[in-house]
């Protein structure tokens, strides 16, 4: 029997939420680390029941937790991540340099290949590395190094390095994502990085073409097409078919090309799913209408899915990491909002219904799809 | 050895699975009982506590509290006492807990 397991991050604690293939009927276990905020939990695609957190909070700072039960128990990990060497600078909200300093996970991305190795997008941007399980980091100084770094500068929540996608047909590329610095590739492990922001226009950097500046919100791939990205940019939906050496904008007909979160179909590679907010100031749906959009043609065409979700009075966010698919057939879209709804849609789409009111904000929403 | 009694606040606790007080090892007669010892005392026998209550450092030496956490002992306000100052007479002596309170503000 098929089902379901949603790694739900909020404000005040994890929630794991729990379901049959059906995807009708629910039940909801948490908060785990009750009272800290969850920024991501992630499962390894290679061991399920083997599940990162990333823990945290204004007074103590970092933890790091592992289950090896599907989320039934935890266990602390190390949380020392120190930066290589020099720490450096980078840019600060006033244009000074700002010394790096760490501050808290973003995301987890557990290896494709090994329960083990696991790789953690950090703020102030970098990435680390476990092969130990989460027993102990190591910086990927690479990419912090490698050039641009003094002028990578924060977003409004600060500069974090938010989305690691692994190329499954490629064990040495990857792909990263920084607020706001933009997307970067290593094609060796890791070692090397390269800026692949071609085709970003960003009205708000000085130099809207600039190399790095621009403020990715998060990036998508389809497992079977390596190659083709998609990203929600601050403003712009944007597209690449060559691993990002070159991007073109998809917004196509979407009310508002404002968002944070982006994915694709697990079975359709050219059907993608966001969330138009209104706009940088107002982060919230347009007309107070929750309205996810599809298009079932990589982009540029989109349709509101509405059915289930509230059409008036709706004021709540949807953040970067608060979307996932699942890879039963019919594929089933999760997102959940800064109002604590976390929603699901068993037919790709077409419907939806709250699985939950009333969680703290969400900050993260993961699917295993369990045999 | 001295067993220097701490009280946690209780989301630290929860973490590492004690009580309101815990009484921590320091060796008094390897150096004066300072809240560098003590915090490396407490941490050695708690890891999970480490870098919860001071930042994580390359050296262990230049640990520092983390900015929304608090130490109080004997009605005083020790967050801005040198770390390798001795800790008060009567925390030392058992008499007084050593308090790390989280800061009325961070969450």
């Amino acid at each position: 029997m098929s089902g379901v397991r949603l790694l739900v991050g909020t404000k005040k604690g994890a929630f794991v939420l729990s379901s049959d293939g059906t995807r009708k009927e629910w039940s909801v276990s948490g908060p785990h680390f009750a009272g800290w905020e969850i920024y991501h939990l992630k499962g390894s695609p290679v061991d399920p029941d083997r599940i990162y957190a990333s823990q945290s909070s204004g007074w103590s700072g970092q933890v790091m937790q592992r289950s090896d039960d599907g989320g039934a128990t935890w266990k602390v990990m190390d949380n020392k991540f120190l930066y290589e060497g020099e720490a450096g600078t980078h840019q600060w909200y006033d244009g000074t340099p700002h010394p790096w300093e760490f501050k808290r996970v973003w995301h987890i991305e557990p290896s494709l290949t090994s329960a083990d190795t696991v790789y953690a997008g950090v703020e102030d941007a970098a990435l680390f590395k476990s092969t130990d399980g989460g027993g102990s980091w190591a910086e990927l100084p690479g990419l912090r190094t490698h050039g641009t770094g003094p002028a990578w500068q924060p977003g409004a929540g600060g500069m974090c390095l938010h989305t690691v996608i692994l190329d499954p047909a490629n064990p040495e590329r990857m792909f990263i994502a920084i607020s706001a610095a933009g997307a970067f590739r290593t094609d060796d492990g890791g070692a090397t990085w390269k800026p692949i922001n071609k085709g970003l226009h960003s009205r708000y950097i000085p130099d809207p073409t600039a190399e790095v500046g621009h403020c990715v919100h998060h990036m998508a791939m389809h497992p079977g097409r390596p190659q083709t990205l998609f990203m929600q940019k601050h403003w712009d939906v944007m597209r690449t078919d060559d691993a990002g050496e070159s991007w073109r904008e998809v917004s196509g007909n979407l009310p508002t090309d404002f968002g944070f979160v982006v994915d694709v179909h697990a079975h359709e590679p050219e059907t993608v799913y966001v969330v138009p907010i209104k706009s940088d100031m107002e982060h919230f749906p347009l007309d107070g209408q929750l309205r996810v959009y599809r298009s079932r043609s990589g982009g540029e065409e989109w349709e509101p899915l509405t059915k289930g979700l509230p059409q008036s009075n709706c004021y709540v966010n949807v953040l970067r990491d608060a979307m996932a698919v699942d890879s039963l057939d019919d594929c089933g879209i999760y997102f959940g909002t800064t109002g604590g709804q976390v929603y699901a849609s068993p037919d790709g789409g077409d419907s939806w219904q709250a699985i939950v009111h009333d969680l703290p904000a969400v900050l993260s929403v993961e699917v295993q799809t369990l045999a | 050895m001295k067993a220097i009694r701490v009280e946690l606040p209780a989301h630290l606790r929860v973490l590492a699975g004690l009580g309101r007080e815990v009484r921590v090892e320091v060796d008094e007669a390897a150096g004066p009982v300072t809240q560098r010892r003590l915090l490396d005392a407490l941490e050695a026998a708690h890891p999970m506590l480490a870098g919860t209550i001071r930042d994580h450092a390359a050296d262990q030496a230049t640990k520092v509290r983390r900015p929304f956490m608090r130490f109080f002992a004997c009605g005083e306000d020790l967050s801005h006492v040198s770390p390798d100052e001795e800790l008060p007479e009567a925390v030392v002596n058992g008499d007084e807990a050593f308090l790390v309170v989280g800061a009325i503000a961070g969450g």
